[in-house]
């Protein structure tokens, strides 16, 4: 069980996310959308605690941990609920100190105290996975944007976490760069891979979510299956920001 | 051969013994000390608690604010009135610990701060605890920024142990300063202890280009993609 419940978050005297409630069906992907400042980011990150919620529960496993104002969690629940994610970053974020095998490979070794030789296996078949197996002993700084994203998609699966999220997987690469991105993700999602991502790639949440949720405001506004989110969305705010964002993206195709 | 040259190469065991027993130990225990107690006040003052890091902003604006001379003069001549005598190596050890320490933890705090938060956070993102994320991730990349700020410190102190001499240790400056007592050559002995300090930051300059050359093996960040 995957569940967020009346997660609050501010800013300073910015309210974010106003008791925002979102199941993730296992097995499932659950795209986030909305517009800049609509929270979607923010949601994803309370998911894995990068940010911490002033209030709100999340629960995902078997682990649950409640938020009440002014305390704050033990270390070791805030691991436990880490322990259970992976995350894939919007700037990948790979460690440029460490070559392609051992990004993947870190988790596994130094949290998972794995064997060097055992996780080296493991991360060179998820490299493959991947189309990355002919980079492993390469530096990050040498490989193109959607090789490093794609090699931070093995880093974030690599100790097999109950639930992937993606912020934005897909913004900070061109399109030729970003479509072997969605690739790998949609891949993912086909064997059966629990995954939350924000994004406002309509193709991306298109091709690969069962279940879209709009955010406006820091709020939940509408959610459903995409068909009927990109086609047939029922609230207004929802209706202007699709309509918004397919005329962007025709605009992006005809320019490529 | 001329009576200069052989003066020089009359001293120049001398010169290079008092270096190798006094000035070389000195500089390499001192930075290596003084580096470990800046990590510490780096740490302290990004990640302490409040009077922790307070505490440790002092000590850097004290010992940064007062002339390393006067603090040898404080160690070796000051202390023994109010009952604390310490040898003069050993004050000249700590005098010059507490100098590194101030100015590396300087550095130090600069190049953990210069570490993205995204590292963090990928770090965080596999589970790493604050400390896993510190040691494998952060601090590896923050050596690279700071080898050559570090080497300037490191060769700034092998010149200011110099000083030590002032507080009777008798290193290479203060072997040379003997010499010239019975030899009335300054100029030639001053200018052969000068050439001596030159030699050892050259060595010193070589080996930072090594490091940097191993720390920066992997290329620069390429965080925003394509």
């Amino acid at each position: 069980m995957i569940r967020l419940c009346g997660i609050r978050k501010r800013f300073g005297e910015n309210l974010v996310l106003r008791g925002v409630d979102l199941d993730v069906p296992e097995g499932h992907v659950t795209a986030l959308i909305g517009p800049s400042g609509s929270g979607k980011s923010t949601l994803l990150r309370t998911a894995n605690l990068l940010e911490l919620p002033e209030a709100g529960s999340i629960e995902i496993g078997d682990h649950r941990v409640v938020f009440e104002d002014g305390i704050k969690p033990q270390p070791s629940a805030i691991l436990n609920i880490r322990r259970q994610t992976g995350m894939v970053f919007q700037n990948f974020q790979l460690f440029p100190h460490r070559s392609v095998v051992a990004n993947v490979m870190e988790g596994l070794v130094t949290v998972w105290k794995w064997p060097t030789d055992k996780a080296k296996r493991h991360a060179l078949e998820l490299l493959e996975k991947v189309g990355m197996s002919d980079k492993g002993d390469a530096w990050p700084a040498t490989l193109s944007g959607g090789q490093q994203q794609r090699v931070a998609i093995a880093r974030a699966i690599a100790a097999s976490p109950t639930l992937l999220l993606c912020d934005e997987p897909t913004s900070a690469l061109d399109p030729e760069l970003a479509a072997e991105v969605v690739e790998v993700l949609s891949s993912l999602a086909a064997e059966g891979t629990t995954m939350l991502m924000a994004t406002h790639d309509l193709r991306l949440a298109a091709r690969v979510a069962d279940q879209v949720a709009f955010l406006e405001g820091g709020q939940i506004v509408e959610q459903g299956p995409p068909e009927r989110m990109f086609s047939h969305p029922s609230d207004p705010r929802t209706i202007r920001f699709v309509r918004t964002l397919s005329a962007s993206t025709e605009a992006d195709g005809q320019t490529h | 051969m001329p009576p200069t040259l052989q003066l020089m190469l009359d001293s120049l065991w001398p010169l290079v013994r008092a270096g190798l027993v006094f000035t070389v130990p000195l500089a390499i225990l001192s930075f290596a000390f003084g580096l470990s107690l800046g990590f510490v006040v780096a740490l302290a003052r990004l990640f302490g608690p409040r009077p922790l890091a307070l505490f440790a902003r002092f000590y850097v604006w004290f010992i940064r604010g007062t002339p390393l001379l006067v603090q040898l003069f404080v160690i070796f001549y000051g202390l023994p009135s109010v009952g604390i005598l310490i040898d003069a190596f050993p004050a000249a050890l700590i005098g010059f610990t507490l100098s590194v320490g101030a100015y590396t933890s300087e550095i130090i705090r600069a190049a953990l701060s210069s570490i993205p938060k995204g590292q963090w956070e990928a770090a965080y993102a596999i589970g790493m605890t604050q400390r896993q994320a510190m040691v494998r991730t952060v601090v590896p990349q923050a050596v690279r920024v700071a080898v050559p700020p570090l080497s300037n410190s490191f060769i700034s102190l092998v010149k200011d142990t110099s000083l030590a001499a002032a507080i009777t240790v008798p290193e290479l400056f203060q072997q040379a300063q003997r010499i010239v007592a019975t030899t009335y050559e300054p100029l030639i002995l001053y200018v052969e202890a000068a050439l001596l300090y030159l030699v050892l930051s050259s060595v010193l300059s070589a080996l930072q280009a090594r490091l940097e050359k191993r720390f920066g093996r992997y290329g620069g960040y390429m965080e925003s993609g394509s």
